[in-house]
């Protein structure tokens, strides 16, 4: 990795207290649902955080954009500590961050036309002139592969691979420097995804756009990703390049969650050996002792209830957190 | 499941205090000067203070709104020696312009407003309900349209317009029923209903259509839920599916609105009392309103919110029996 | 290799089956003239993007599209009795006891209300009047062993929203298969779940069918899934079957145009796959107005090709020879063969 840090997370812990709260109701306990982790975003690159539901990588993804604050650890943009920043200081980092979302119908208003859609984020810019809007949100639609003809429609009028890329044209017009896509295209079908993430390579090879890419199909992840975070109940289990984990794979979750994913090769899938987890993902309110996978784990030994294994390099060439790593 | 409850019910109990406070906060501190409408036109300075010190408006607001808590306990005593009387526990003030305890007033007033407000309640609930299920079940046709169109008309009228139309039509015009008076249920049953049948019509056809809307809305929700297609693929009868799958979820939120719909048209229908001269509680309330009658008003406050409290919690309790989720959660 | 292994007798026949929606924009068609049949110990996968009708099929196959408020034509025979012409209870003795669904989401196909040993007491009941109640308890309780419900005795008696996705859809299989239908449909059983859990689920289904011998459609998006877990497949787009093959055909050897390009959009794990995907342009047509001809040719690099061919005819389904697949696809057969020859990306 040559490039630059541009974003960086040093040791963050988010923790959500439980239980209903208000007047005379008990917090029950704390969802640990990111806990413990560092890593780095180069400029220019794209972060890949997989795992199973519930493992914290979108609670992560919100901490890394500041819209939480972390319980505590810091993140870092370009080197500033933007941990427990408040106020206009905020929104104008936060303007440097901009989000894609999962389902791009429930995150576009469905009264406001494209055009307006694509134009409010402009507004909040520094020396805007409203003149100028509709040629630039003209210039974001053509950029994203829609028609700027279409300037006056509204989302409804458009096909699910359509909007998401409405989507990503709202977060693209306040230049930012990092897009945080929190499943983007798992909510579309498969010959619109590959449209969606060949338009997102094409969109960081023009602008140097620095991506944190949150999915939990591993694929998606190995395509578009120059760094891959495995994620297990709060905790980054693995990470590395896409050919390390793939390919050196060492945490024995990593290898079950790739064994998981159905091969689209009926000769392959007859013959392969799968390793099928057994049980499901315990809470994140009380998480196993030392190493928190080792109640699926099959290779779990004594140590494992013990010591919490560390994300090291162990010999493969990237970290990992396991005892016994293959 | 019990700490659950005995947490709700002590919320509810603070909720109350916090109310009380604030209603009687709210009227001590408006500018009327309640000592002087003690008294009508005969009244002099020193009557005025006299019955000033009687009624311990002399005091500071906080110690009387302090004498106002003991009395709902224990009971209060106003005055001394000769001019000393009691209004006993739970006392709720006293009414200069009734001459009564506040009190003996309520429970006057209170039976009649309980009439209309559970006759209007049971008729609005079953008519509600029932078209509201008619209209989800012939959805797009006929009878859908026609519930509709009654939604709407219900909707549109003002309670004051409709209960003078209903008066007009079944009493002035073709004289079915006679001029609404309230008689104790117990002394006279028939005569009862004869009486409040019209208000109970005014109320049903006032809240009616709500329900309709929230039924038809809720059990074309539920249609569409995966778990009622499961219960269809099971082999069960459609019968069987709405009753078991459909209604149960449909009516659940429903619960929730009625039940505090009860509380409110509890605490007093105005203008259905007004317009049917019947001797409730809503109709006390216009009348210390007029006559600035700050005991009344802020008994009658308090009296309504209490019932809104009540059936909040009721409400709630039901949430915990009926919803399993609700139930573990607690 | 004969593109449809016959397992066992059919169980289910589907003719020519048409579902239409109408609506104030106008006709939605989302079903067009569709058939297949599936054979006890088989499992068909259908697979198609969303809008390809293959949900609203399996939901007309089980009687959940209600007649009254769409337009159904066709024949779907299930063990020689046609549902769209059989009277309600007749129908309604089939749902449960002879054919049996599982639906995607696991987090909303349980009734919240009830725990999840009445729920699948209920559908043993439903077709066993006079069943004891002990009877009903003892049923639920092997079929939660059956499923993989850890702690069966103790986990009949909670209600479905203390269990996980993963155990919500074993219950739901459960109460599909508690009366041994000989046809389950499940439409897109692990969409809704982490992979980790879709392995389980996609293992307990085939377990499953190997003990009671079932039929099995499998509807979904997902071509790993196809690969998997499926002897055939039926390939859908905008409401109409494009491709018929046994699974190895098709994978080996995709003949039509739209399932090339599915293939070329999946993205694989073992590759280092860097550089643009393969995609299809443009996006599915409008189910109210198809394009004239071949409901694919505006998406179809190959149409032009034809000249006006596939804007005039919608193409037949017909055997490709030497591979044995149907397709329905105006290329003859050597250029379609010509076609499965070039490598496409992947």
């Amino acid at each position: 990795m040559s490039s630059e840090v541009i974003l960086e997370a040093i040791d963050v812990i988010k923790h959500f207290p439980t239980g209903a709260r208000g007047l005379l109701q008990r917090t029950t306990g704390t969802v640990k649902a990111v806990d413990g982790v560092s890593l780095q975003i180069y400029t220019g690159q794209t972060l890949g955080i997989v795992g199973e539901s519930g493992c914290g990588k979108s609670t992560l993804a919100r901490v890394l954009m500041r819209l939480l604050e972390p319980s505590a650890g810091s993140v870092k943009l370009q080197g500033e500590d933007i941990t427990h920043i408040h106020g206009q200081h905020l929104r104008k980092v936060r303007s440097q961050m901009q989000m894609v979302f999962q389902d791009p119908i429930a995150s576009l208003n469905p009264r406001h036309s494209v055009g307006e859609i694509i134009s409010t984020p402009l507004k909040f810019l520094e020396g805007h002139h409203a003149g100028s809007d509709k040629a630039r949100v003209q210039e974001l639609m053509n950029l994203v592969g829609l028609n700027p003809e279409h300037y006056n429609r509204y989302p409804h009028e458009f096909s699910g691979g359509q909007r998401q890329r409405i989507g990503i044209a709202r977060a693209i017009a306040v230049n930012p420097k990092i897009i945080v896509a929190d499943e983007p295209v798992s909510a579309l079908d498969v010959s619109i995804q590959a449209q969606i993430l060949n338009l997102l390579e094409k969109l960081q090879a023009d602008f140097g756009l620095s991506y944190v890419f949150i999915a939990h199909d591993l694929s998606v992840v190995r395509h578009i990703a120059d760094q891959v975070a495995v994620m297990y109940l709060g905790k980054i289990v693995e990470i590395g390049s896409p050919e390390d984990v793939y390919g050196i794979t060492a945490h024995p979750y990593t290898k079950a969650l790739m064994s998981a994913v159905p091969v689209a090769n009926p000769r392959i899938a007859a013959n392969r050996h799968r390793i099928v987890l057994t049980g499901d993902v315990p809470s994140p309110v009380n998480p196993p002792s030392g190493c928190r996978f080792r109640t699926r784990c099959p290779k779990a030994q004594e140590l494992c209830a013990q010591d919490e294994p560390l994300l090291l390099d162990r010999g493969h060439g990237h970290p990992v957190a396991c005892h016994f790593p293959d | 499941m019990i700490a659950y409850v005995t947490r709700r019910i002590l919320f509810a109990g603070v909720l109350l205090l916090v109310v009380s406070l604030f209603t009687f906060l709210l009227f001590a501190l408006l500018p009327t000067d309640p000592a002087a409408l003690t008294c009508g036109k005969a009244c002099t300075p020193e009557r005025i203070e006299a019955n000033r010190v009687r009624l311990g408006y002399d005091k500071p607001v906080t110690t009387q709104y302090w004498l106002f808590l003991k009395g709902v306990f224990a009971g209060r005593t106003y005055g001394e020696g000769q001019g000393e009387f009691t209004c006993p526990a739970p006392s709720l003030g006293y009414s200069f312009s009734e001459k009564d305890c506040v009190t003996t007033l309520i429970g006057r007033t209170l039976p009649v407003t309980a009439s209309i407000a559970a006759g209007g309640f049971a008729l609005w609930m079953i008519v509600g309900i029932g078209l509201g299920m008619v209209s989800a079940l012939k959805r797009g046709r006929w009878p859908d349209r026609a519930i509709s169109i009654f939604s709407v008309i219900g909707l549109s009228f003002p309670t004051f317009f409709l209960a003078l139309l209903l008066l007009f039509i079944f009493v002035i015009w073709t004289q079915i029923l006679p001029f609404p008076s309230y008689v104790a249920p117990q002394d006279d049953f028939i005569g009862w209903c004869k009486a409040l049948i019209l208000p109970w019509c005014t109320i049903a056809i006032i809240s009616a259509p709500s329900y309709i809307r929230l039924t038809r809305f809720g059990m074309l929700e539920t249609m569409n839920e995966d778990y009622v297609r499961l219960g269809i693929a099971k082999g069960l009868k459609r019968s069987v599916v709405l009753r078991k799958y459909v209604l149960r979820s449909a009516l659940i939120p429903i619960v929730t609105v009625a039940g505090l719909d009860f509380g409110i048209t509890l605490g007093g229908a105005v203008f259905t009392e007004s317009v049917f001269s019947l001797p409730g509680m809503g109709k006390l309330s216009i009348r210390a309103v007029i006559d600035s009658d700050l005991p009344v008003l802020v008994a009658t406050t308090l009296v309504a919110a209490v019932f809104i409290i009540v059936f909040n919690l009721l409400v709630d309790l039901f949430y915990g029996f009926v919803d399993p989720r609700v139930r573990v959660r607690t | 290799m004969s593109d449809e292994v016959r397992k066992g007798e059919v169980v289910l026949e589907v003719e020519d089956l048409s579902v239409g929606f109408p609506t104030p924009d106008g006709l939605v068609q989302a079903v067009n003239g569709v058939s297949f049949s599936v054979s006890s110990g088989q499992t068909l996968g259908i697979v198609g993007e969303s809008g390809s009708g293959k949900s609203v099929t399996a939901s007309t196959i089980m009687g959940l599209t209600n007649q009254k408020s769409a337009n159904v034509l066709g024949s779907i025979k299930v063990g020689g009795i046609d549902i769209l012409r059989a009277d309600e209870p007749t129908v309604r003795g089939l749902r449960g006891q002879e054919m049996a669904m599982v639906f995607q989401d696991p987090m909303s196909a349980l009734n919240p209300y009830y725990t999840v040993g009445n729920q699948i007491g209920e559908a043993y009941a439903v077709h066993h009047p006079g069943c004891t109640k002990k009877e009903r308890r003892e049923i639920a309780l092997g079929m939660l062993n059956k499923v993989g419900i850890p702690n069966p005795i103790q986990r009949i008696d909670e209600y479905p929203h203390q269990f996980s996705g993963g155990m919500r859809q074993r219950i739901v299989i459960a109460i599909a298969l508690v009366n041994n239908p000989r046809l389950l449909i499940a439409d897109e059983p692990t969409t809704a779940l982490d992979v980790t859990v879709q392995a389980q689920i996609l293992e307990l289904m085939k377990s499953l069918q190997q003990e009671f011998g079932s039929a099995i459609i499998l509807i979904t998006h997902d071509l790993g899934v196809v690969a998997e877990a499926v002897d055939d497949v039926m390939v859908m787009y905008a409401g109409r079957s494009m491709e018929k093959a046994s699974v190895t055909t098709l994978f080996d050897n995709p003949s039509h145009p739209y399932t090339r390009g599915l293939m070329g959009a999946v993205r694989s794990l073992d590759h280092s796959s860097r550089g643009s995907l393969h995609t299809i342009p443009g996006s599915p047509p409008s189910l109210i107005s198809l394009p004239s001809g071949c409901s694919f040719r505006p998406r179809c690099d190959l149409a032009a090709s034809l000249g006006d061919t596939c804007s005039l005819k919608v193409p037949s389904m017909r055997r490709v020879e030497p591979i044995g697949s149907l397709s329905a696809c105006h290329l003859d057969d050597q250029q379609l063969v010509n076609l499965t020859k070039k490598n496409f990306a992947s």
